[in-house]
């Protein structure tokens, strides 16, 4: 009889699975109080460890593999100058994989098995919230350098890109200023960075008598751009605020221009491309347009040109430095120097030291924020030439002071319910 | 005799595993380790019910991600309702200030047993309205394996676009607590993989009583010749849908499971290629095997664990290499290995499935 | 007004791009069965070869027209390979094709990021591609732009072409013998696995061909293949398996509806609502808007 004795032999494995359960509890929620530091920096060798954490394969690979290697060339120009505390780096890279709870677990890894100082990398949101709790259980630190959508504040990460106040809400007063613009139509990828940008230029444009005259959203990766080009054309709006990711910034403005629009008629400005994605879309479907970003390959300084010079040696004339590669290599100075200051590689002693640690960034001169641990950050309003640099045309007069909960500005009121303590 | 032996052997060989999972491994294995390798048995839950929908049911379930999400999603909302408190709000909800107060949809995920419930209801009660469809029309084959990734794909979409009530493609992470218990306590996430673990043998279990039932062998007959069972005066539409809502219900139960163990539920989950490797661990242990689909869902997970820590740029070379070279040269996956080692044919003329 | 017609256009247009990425597949998925998810990555080298050629070719014309045919040899041969290699040995498994195909496209797409580079490259369009037509002058023109109307001519040419060698040619009258009755045209002295091998090259050709005109609209990148990979798949199913004409006509009517559904809703929501739509259609008509007895794929 297989069905009785299966059924008893289910019984058993139920009883004593039962019993396992029992003896295995541990603690309520909100009891539990970790004891002591859960992240082991491991520093009894020559050398210290810090992680990558880029997405190497999949579709985000397009975008992060060139940060990767922005960080292996900061890592190696602090190497060379004889390294951290007297230690030399060295650089774990891990691959995201392009998915978040890949993100997630290597980042565990990287703390519990590698024992790394700080991990780099993460570029979408969405790999950033799925790691948070993981930094956070073990209080360890990442140093994130993407332009992102504000309305965050851990204690666990560094952020060396711009937060909305330094990127969207320039280009919302560079546009209105400067350009007149009356009205907007907004065109982003389908995820929480351009959902939330927009809501900031909502407010904005209720603010300031901007009217909105389209909302439209496309699944990340969408090539098929027709009908969002119809849609604007139709709208006809004075400028378009771009929020598309990767891919789809190609098939936009290809039908942007088949539908005969261009900068001079109604002028896109885009805050998610850079140098390396003008490459990839072709300077001639781009040339006069936008950006909204803090550093670009053409930004002016001697620091700037040692950066694209060492850069250029490393990987290729051919291949440009852009906004997040620069942040990203100023993020792994940034940690040495906290580190420096706080004479330890402790997570909270360099976090204690963050506070007005400065340093000279191929973008100028960039200071940590300690209350929110952002960097004050130039903005810069470029606009793209044919030969696929883009050259600035206006910018913030001074670094602007980070503030990712808009607090600062009346009309972002009631923008987030909840704020960060 | 045979019968006895087998029946013998296959009792050695779940006092084994249970002794490898309840035993071993926890001894072994780091927090972290563990906590991988709960993940991987999340996946091994999905394999059992794909050998039963696929191995023996020759149905090519490649959507199992719609229904793996839909179990994930329910027990995930319920931890985001049970961290937010009595009538709180979910904190991604708050943070971006997009809705004033819960949708209807997720007042019932505030009670853990209308959540428990909904893990299994939710994924079977889909999966019976689309197969009761499905195999009616005798849409079968590569049809049905098309459109169950056309349902996968259609689900991810919806889930991104509902940003404000479902998390969107960040799906919904940072989970507190599970029923009450601190998963920030590494002694609760011992305990998650216990109950993880002990589902999957149960879930083998009951799934090996269900093969050496009346009904297994009925669903190996439709399989291999749906017509003649026609004519034998069954109904093989239903004998299909059986076996496809159970392997949605356990795809459902591991989603549930595999959100306190890894801490996140996303649309990336979901879609295509989640289903798609789904389906690869179990080709790749043996899919009209429960054991051999269990060992090749966990092989899989742990050789992408492994290979990508090693080789971060070129390990997808050898995870494709690894998939074509099993499945082209040893259709019946690595539990075949074993019987040819034991220079014993296969007990049921399984292997050639497809 | 113009709107609605202009939306049309992109409708024929979405379908125009959809039938040349699913034509490939008519033969070797509509025809011969295999389920190939490489056939994304044969696309996505179709289109490497368009910035491959643009570099010793500077004329973006010149370089277009010619990928054309070398992007048809480069995946075709890349088809015929894969056929040799693995598919052949396959042929009574249909459904493990599908994840054999699968390896091979992961290693594909990393292969294109070792030699090309993780971000994507450029390739420049002609000149005489960039332009529009624009008819009804005035306040509210209707456009249509050069690019679309290039891959609308070439999608038609390339159905007509096929029709005929299928149709006229006894290459064309081997194929569709080995479809129908295998074992009967191998008894009529056809070289059946010879048959196979031509079929899969012509099928992953067209894939090079569906390559070269997506460099016209969207972007070169190791993922590219997988974009579209579904949708592919997507036609021949409604299409119905082994006819041409239902995957030219389920083309368009697709198109036509993502567009207009586009336009109504929001961009997700056009494509859920296809995806169910799909899905719907199915249990109407299970076997797809044409049906033909081939060999049983079930």
């Amino acid at each position: 009889m297989p069905r009785s004795r299966g059924s008893r032999r289910l019984r058993t494995a139920l009883a004593l699975f039962a019993a396992v359960l029992l003896t295995a509890c541990g603690a309520r929620t909100g009891e539990y109080t970790p004891t002591g530091s859960a992240a082991e920096v491991d520093t009894s060798g020559d050398t210290v460890k810090v992680g990558l954490l880029n997405s190497l394969s999949g579709t985000m690979a397009i975008s992060e593999v060139t940060v990767r290697d922005a960080l292996m060339l900061a890592i190696d120009e602090i190497n060379a100058e004889g390294g951290v505390l007297g230690k030399q780096i060295e650089p774990v890279s891990e691959d995201g994989a392009s998915d978040w709870p890949t993100f997630a677990e290597k980042s565990e890894k990287l703390i519990q098995q590698d024992g790394v100082a700080a991990v780099f990398g993460c570029w979408t949101s969405a790999s950033r919230k799925a790691v948070l709790p993981v930094f956070e259980r073990h209080d360890a630190l990442l140093f994130y350098p993407v332009q992102y959508e504000g309305l965050e504040q851990s204690p666990n990460i560094f952020y060396t890109g711009a937060t909305t106040n330094q990127q969207i809400v320039p280009a919302l007063d560079y546009l209105r200023e400067v350009e007149d613009v009356q009205s907007l139509y907004l065109v982003g990828s389908d995820y929480v960075f351009p959902r939330i940008a927009n809501r900031v230029i909502r407010a904005y444009a209720e603010e300031h008598g901007i009217e909105i005259l389209g909302e439209d959203y496309a699944p990340l990766g969408a090539t098929e751009f027709a009908t969002i080009a119809n849609k604007v054309e139709a709208a006809g709006a004075d400028a378009v605020f771009n929020t598309l990711n990767g891919d789809s910034n190609v098939s936009f403005f290809r039908e942007y221009r088949a539908f005969g629009l261009t900068a001079e008629t109604m002028p896109v400005l885009s805050v998610s491309i850079a140098e390396e994605e003008v490459r990839g879309i072709g300077a001639e479907t781009l040339e006069g347009q936008l950006t909204s970003w803090n550093y670009y390959q053409t930004t002016e300084g001697a620091t700037n040109e040692r950066f694209v010079a060492a850069y250029q040696e490393r990987y290729g004339s051919d291949r440009p430095t852009s906004d997040p590669m620069e942040a990203a290599y100023t993020s792994v100075h940034l940690w040495a120097a906290m580190v420096e200051k706080a004479g330890s590689f402790d997570v909270a002693d360099v976090r204690a030291a963050a506070d007005g640690i400065t340093f000279d960034a191929p973008e100028g001169t960039v200071t940590v924020d300690g209350a929110t641990q952002h960097i004050h950050k130039t903005n810069r309003i470029g606009r793209i030439g044919a030969d696929g640099l883009i050259t600035e045309v206006w910018r913030s007069e001074e670094p602007i002071r980070p503030d990712p909960f808009l607090r600062a500005y009346d009309w972002a009121r009631g923008l987030s319910a909840g704020e960060a303590p | 005799m045979t019968d006895l032996l087998t029946r013998r052997r296959a009792l050695i060989g779940y006092a084994a595993a249970a002794v490898l999972l309840f035993a071993l491994a926890p001894l072994v294995l780091s927090d972290f380790r563990l906590g991988q390798f709960s993940r991987y048995l999340c996946f091994a839950i999905v394999a059992v019910g794909i050998s039963l929908a696929w191995g023996r049911g020759g149905m090519l379930v490649l959507g199992q991600g719609l229904f793996f999400g839909l179990g994930g999603y329910a027990m995930a909302m319920h931890m985001k309702l049970a961290d937010a408190g009595d009538g709180g709000l979910p904190d991604f909800m708050l943070l971006y200030g997009t809705a004033e107060a819960l949708p209807w949809w997720w007042e019932p995920f505030r009670s853990p047993v209308v959540a428990l419930a909904a893990v299994l209801l939710l994924p079977m009660g889909l999966a019976a309205v689309i197969g009761w469809f499905v195999f009616r029309r005798r849409v079968r084959g590569a049809y049905f394996a098309i459109l169950s990734q056309a349902l996968a794909a259609a689900f991810a979409i919806l889930l991104i676009g509902q940003q404000t009530t479902t998390g969107g493609a960040n799906g919904l992470t940072d989970f507190q607590g599970f029923f009450g218990y601190s998963l920030l306590d590494p002694a609760n996430r011992r305990t998650v993989y216990f109950v993880i673990a002990g589902t999957l043998l149960a879930l083998m279990l009951l799934t090996r009583q269900l093969f050496r039932s009346r009904y297994g062998e009925l669903l190996v007959a439709v399989r291999d010749s749906e017509e003649r069972v026609r004519f034998l005066g069954y109904d093989p539409a239903l004998v299909k849908l059986a076996a496809y809502v159970l392997s949605a219900g356990m795809a459902g139960i591991a989603g549930a499971l595999f959100v306190p163990a890894v801490g996140i539920i996303s649309p990336a989950l979901i879609g295509i290629v989640p289903s798609i490797q789904f389906v690869i661990g179990a080709a790749i242990g043996g899919r009209a095997s429960i054991a051999g689909a269990v060992i090749g869902a966990v092989a899989v997970a742990w050789a992408q664990t492994t290979l990508s820590e090693e080789f971060p740029s070129a390990w997808t070379y050898f995870q494709g290499g690894l998939f074509v070279l099993v499945i082209a040269f040893l259709p019946g996956g690595i539990a075949s290995l074993w019987h040819l080692a034991a220079r014993r044919r296969p007990r049921t003329e399984t292997v050639m499935a497809a | 007004m113009t709107v609605i017609l202009s939306q049309s256009f992109t409708g024929i247009s979405i379908g125009a791009v959809l039938l040349l990425i699913a034509l490939g597949l008519s033969l070797t998925f509509g025809q011969m069965g295999v389920i190939n998810m490489a056939h994304g990555e044969f696309i996505m080298a179709g289109a490497y070869t368009v910035y491959l050629l643009q570099g010793p070719i500077s004329s973006a014309g010149v370089s277009l027209l010619l990928a054309l045919p070398v992007a048809f040899l480069v995946a075709g041969a890349m088809g015929a390979l894969l056929e040799w290699l693995l598919i052949r040995r396959l042929y009574a498994r249909p459904l493990d094709t599908l994840l054999v195909t699968w390896g091979i496209s992961l290693m594909l797409q990393q292969l294109a990021r070792d030699l090309f580079g993780a971000p994507n490259v450029h390739a420049e369009a002609p000149g005489w591609l960039s332009g529009r037509i624009t008819l009804f002058g005035g306040d509210d023109p209707l456009t249509l732009p050069h690019a679309r109307l290039f891959i609308l001519a070439l999608a038609l040419s390339a159905v007509v072409v096929l029709t005929l060698v299928l149709r006229r040619t006894p290459l064309g009258r081997r194929i569709r013998a080995v479809v129908q009755h295998r074992d009967l045209a191998e008894a009529s002295g056809i070289a059946t696995a010879r048959v196979d091998r031509i079929t899969f090259f012509i099928g992953s050709g067209l894939a090079g061909l569906a390559g070269v005109a997506l460099t016209l609209v969207g972007p070169i990148g190791p993922t590219m293949g997988t974009n579209v990979i579904i949708d592919a798949f997507l036609v021949i199913v409604v299409g119905g398996i082994g006819q041409l004409r239902g995957a030219v006509v389920a083309a368009f009517a697709l198109g036509v509806l993502q567009a207009v559904m586009e336009y109504s809703t929001t961009v997700s929501v056009a494509r859920v609502t296809v995806l169910i739509a799909i899905v719907a259609f199915l249990q109407w008509r299970p076997q797809g808007i044409h049906t033909l007895r081939t060999r049983s794929l079930a």
